[in-house]
């Protein structure tokens, strides 16, 4: 272990207040390497697993030979179908908190091949090296059934799906005519566009330590978005009680939904770890991080009719999205439409294809970042054939009101990204016309589009305690998965209590620690946040009582009413100079400790009323390779309404990571299918392509000012989604106005570029 | 047969944060590993175990090196740095400073291999351009930040080393003058 001083002082850093650009608490453990993350817990005696990935797409094991493997030096056993311990029977004993509807996959549980890469066999061995090896070892033999992966082929063969999942809401019931309106109308446009699959690859891989205790008991160390989702799953799947386990998660090393649910590694070292009574440790490879979920492939309709002035008279948006054969995958594509814009005559349809894959996984803005950048290019090529200035189009059919429920929103203050992004873009300036800004053989191009996203909250729980010393811990058992939730959790429990920073300390990620929901969807902030203040709020009211009996009455006859926290002392609103140190008034109360702890639930009521929601106006430059087709982006300014910011650095920071992201979307991330084989191409780093430093220019993120009291009692909607989701289109319309040429099938790279600019030179 | 030489096992003496270090360790084992399992210096991570994603970025004999393309039987007598050493001497505490003020890391995976590239550029290139930053620090991926963070970080301390530096050279400068 090292003992040096931690690097920055961060703790002595002004704050703590709610809005304030904090650095990240976790920071200094961070740049020095001492964060620990799922596969960095070592113990003694700790042995290895490898997993054995199939190499069919479909049907089923005949023989599987494991002696070779087993004869290796160093290997102790290999687990496979045949001789793996028991485990649960029930459908329901496999769900997790983001399970959706249907037959959650059950790693070695028979023969039956689902998918390309399907876990197959785990081999344990005393050294990871050995272990590798004897996965290379293990002959499997199958039968081989036909198989489709191919999106296209099933796409009119695809279904309506149900509700499916917690969260996800039906598109509406169509109103109007919408056919006879887009028919009718003197503008229109009525395209496809495609979006291909991918993998979430955050730079950890999943991995996950479980270390046999003398008595039996479990602790895993996992990488999850929920250390709960993890235990619960654990001790459903393996019979065990909810005593025997603990999972914890302090750090993860980046997800953006690839842990909201229990992956392979987690399952392999849990039942090795229980057969064998060792501690074991599975770690996927890079490769078998393309074997458990990733966002689907869509192909999406969007046909829009408009008046000559712009009015939207037709709108229809339907998409067709790639589900396993084992469960109904869904997510939230096209009510976004029918949410952005006004307009009478509208039909969202939505629909799912059974295909020979894992299941889809919830990815950084699922639904939204698929189903937004559709519309969202649409609304240009309509700008484009009215002859109109993008944004003025979509400012001409703003909705104040939510259309698809017909409710208010709790707030949207979508107008002002637009005015202030576009001003910081100086998007004045622009010609309209495409190909009209060129420097030598370099086309550039101005692109716009909004991004949304829902600001959901969910239960939580948090526990705080202070103590005379002036130190609070405050606990809840989610999830930093990079995001930031150590810092704002501190930081809204500081400002809550009147404490320096450096006072506070923070703990997550840990299964014995109060209930939180999984990580994800931007509701961290919401759910957790709101637990926290309530738990300190409740620890700031037994202060003031203690204050208000104080021997002496230090601050008169106050009531709790009248006094403040501020700086460690319990003081008057009215004349803060009159104070008594929080240690003082513990010690006159006779308590060495207050520990208080609260569940927060959503303003159920008002939330019922209202659509609540984050929205954002994303601005593009582009340069774009007259003879290459390449495309850089030079600039991005992204202006996010997300009521409050609890803190604008760690904000600002997943704005632009979204952005980068949604670069990705825009010109580089695809995982390729060899629809013979049913087996992803180029899984892994080399050949999946994210972007790299080289390819981002500057990034500039507004955060527009949004009051909401409807949201939680923080005002704060959550960030972590909606930075990506206006980019992919907002580039996109750039590279057609940089090039002329438009490419409806992301993501955007030279090959499609060239292709149109030869199109269109030829006519 | 061929196989069997992988686990051999080779004997290196090699110095680790300045701390001698001898072991045998199996033919095969990558220096990631070694570093990780073997020495229990977690600080270096491995994210695509084949080049390509600079995570295990770590310095040998003063050359940044992948941890991941390198076999710890190669290193015989090697001279190997690692976030642990590098944060203990303070060599890059400006950096790590930088980082964590700038909010250069989400995630901080691949913060420990980022700040060994970074450390590598500044060394070689004191006043470098925010494009050959850029261009230096692309071998290492980051998934959470969008990179702009981690450039300003780098800017800052190399804009601080020149400050700092150059006040010395203008020192000497009005020695020299003196005396002449």
């Amino acid at each position: 272990m090292i003992a040096k001083p931690a690097i920055p002082d961060v703790l002595r850093e002004p704050g703590p207040g709610i809005g304030k650009p904090l650095s990240r608490v976790d920071g200094p453990l961070k740049v020095t390497g001492q964060a620990r993350y799922a596969a960095e817990f070592n113990v003694p005696g700790l042995v290895h697993g490898y997993i054995v990935s199939s190499t069919i797409t479909k049907g089923r094991i005949t023989r599987i030979d494991t002696a070779a493997a087993l004869r290796r030096p160093g290997v102790l056993h290999v687990f496979t179908h045949e001789n793996r311990p028991h485990v649960a029977w029930f459908d329901r004993k496999w769900k997790d908190e983001d399970a959706p509807s249907g037959s959650p996959f059950r790693p070695l549980y028979d023969d039956r091949i689902v998918h390309a890469m399907q876990p197959v066999a785990l081999v344990v061995a005393e050294t990871f090296e050995a272990a590798r090896e004897g996965a290379r070892l293990v002959q499997v033999e199958y039968e081989a059934e036909p198989h489709e992966t191919d999106l296209a082929a099933r796409r009119h063969e695809a279904f309506t799906p149900g509700k499916e999942k917690g969260g996800f809401e039906p598109p509406p019931k169509p109103r109007g005519d919408p056919d006879r309106a887009l028919a009718e109308a003197a503008v229109k446009v009525d395209v496809e566009y495609v979006q291909p699959t991918e993998h979430h690859n955050p730079m950890e891989m999943h991995g996950s330590t479980v270390v046999y205790n003398d008595d039996g008991t479990l602790t895993v160390h996992d990488k999850t978005q929920g250390a709960p989702n993890s235990h619960s799953w654990v001790c459903s799947v393996f019979g065990l009680s909810k005593s025997a386990v603990r999972v914890i998660s302090p750090f993860v090393g980046g997800a953006f939904g690839s842990g909201l649910r229990p992956q392979h590694q987690l399952f392999m070292a849990v039942m090795a770890a229980l057969q064998l009574k060792r501690s074991v440790r599975v770690e996927l490879s890079r490769p078998q991080m393309f074997t458990f979920g990733h966002r689907p492939p869509t192909i999406q309709r969007v046909a829009l009719g408009a008046a000559p002035d712009g009015t939207l008279q037709a709108m229809i948006h339907e998409a067709v999205q790639e589900s396993s054969q084992f469960e109904n995958y869904v997510e939230i594509v096209v009510n976004w439409s029918g949410q952005q814009y006004r307009c009478d005559n509208v039909r969202l349809d939505y629909k799912l294809a059974r295909l020979d894959v894992f299941t889809p996984l919830d990815m950084r803005a699922p639904g939204a970042a698929t189903g937004v950048p559709a519309i969202e290019m649409a609304m240009d090529e309509l700008a484009h054939a009215l002859r109109m200035d993008p944004v003025e189009l979509r400012l001409r059919n703003y909705t104040d009101r939510d259309p698809n429920q017909d409710k208010p929103f709790s707030s949207k203050e979508l107008r002002a990204c637009f005015a202030q992004g576009a001003e910081r873009f100086g998007w004045s300036r622009r010609n309209p016309q495409p190909r009209s800004m060129r420097e030598g053989r370099q086309l550039i191009g101005w692109g716009v589009a909004s991004g949304v996203w829902d600001a959901m909250q969910g239960q939580a729980d948090a526990r705080a305690t202070l103590g005379i010393d002036g130190h609070l811990v405050v606990a809840s058992a989610t999830a930093d998965i990079g995001t930031g939730t150590y810092t704002v959790m501190s930081q809204i429990a500081a400002g809550t209590l009147g404490l320096p920073i450096g006072n506070v300390t923070f703990k997550l990620g840990d299964s014995a620690l109060p209930m939180a929901p999984i990580e994800g969807g931007s509701w961290t902030v919401s759910s957790v946040g709101s637990a926290v203040l309530a738990a300190c709020e409740r620890v700031r009211g037994r202060l003031y009582k203690l204050a208000a009996k104080m021997e002496g009455a230090p601050l008169g006859k106050a009531k709790p009413a009248d006094m403040v926290l501020t700086d460690g002392h319990v003081a008057l609103a009215a004349d803060p100079a009159r104070r008594v140190p929080i240690a003082e008034v513990m010690r006159s109360g006779g308590v060495l400790a207050i520990e208080e702890e609260a569940r927060s639930v959503p303003y159920y009521v008002k939330r019922a009323q209202h659509t609540l929601a984050t929205h954002s106006a994303v601005f593009a430059e582009v340069r774009v390779d007259e003879d290459l087709g390449t495309v850089q982006v030079s600039r991005i300014v992204s202006a996010v309404a997300a009521g409050r910011i609890i803190n604008p650095k760690t904000a600002g920071s997943q704005v632009m990571g979204g952005v980068v992201m949604g670069i990705g979307m825009a010109l580089e991330e695809e995982t390729f299918m060899d629809h013979g084989l049913g087996r992803y191409m180029n899984h892994d780093l080399a050949e999946y392509h994210v972007p790299v430093n080289a390819d981002i220019g500057s990034i500039d993120v507004i955060f527009v000012d949004e009051h909401d009291e409807v949201v939680n009692p923080l005002g704060a909607k959550g960030v972590g989604e909606i930075g990506i989701v206006g980019v992919p289109a907002a580039i996109a319309n750039a590279v057609f106005h940089a090039t002329g040429v438009r490419v409806r099938e992301l993501p955007i790279t030279l090959d499609k570029v060239l292709a149109g600019l030869s199109r269109r030179s030829a006519a | 047969m061929a196989e069997a030489e992988f686990s051999t096992l080779v004997e290196v003496s090699l110095r680790v944060n300045g701390e001698r270090v001898s072991r045998r360790v199996e033919a095969r084992r990558h220096l990631i590993d070694f570093l990780r399992l073997d020495l229990g210096l977690t600080g270096s991570h491995a994210g695509c175990e084949h080049g390509v994603c600079g995570a295990c970025t770590v310095r040998v004999d003063g050359e940044i090196v992948r941890g991941c393309l390198t076999l710890a039987a190669q290193l015989d007598g090697a001279d190997v740095w690692t976030i642990e050493g590098l944060s203990d001497t303070g060599e890059v505490r400006d950096l790590q400073q930088a980082f964590v003020a700038r909010n250069a890391l989400q995630c901080g995976y691949c913060t420990p291999g980022m700040l060994a590239t970074c450390a590598d550029l500044l060394e070689r290139s004191p006043a470098p351009s925010r494009a050959e930053i850029r261009e230096h620090i692309s071998g290492n991926y980051c998934r959470c930040t969008g990179y702009e963070a981690i450039i300003d970080a780098v800017e800052t301390v190399a804009a601080a080393r020149r400050a700092a530096t150059g006040q010395v050279a203008i020192g000497q400068a009005t020695i020299g003058e003196t005396a002449e």
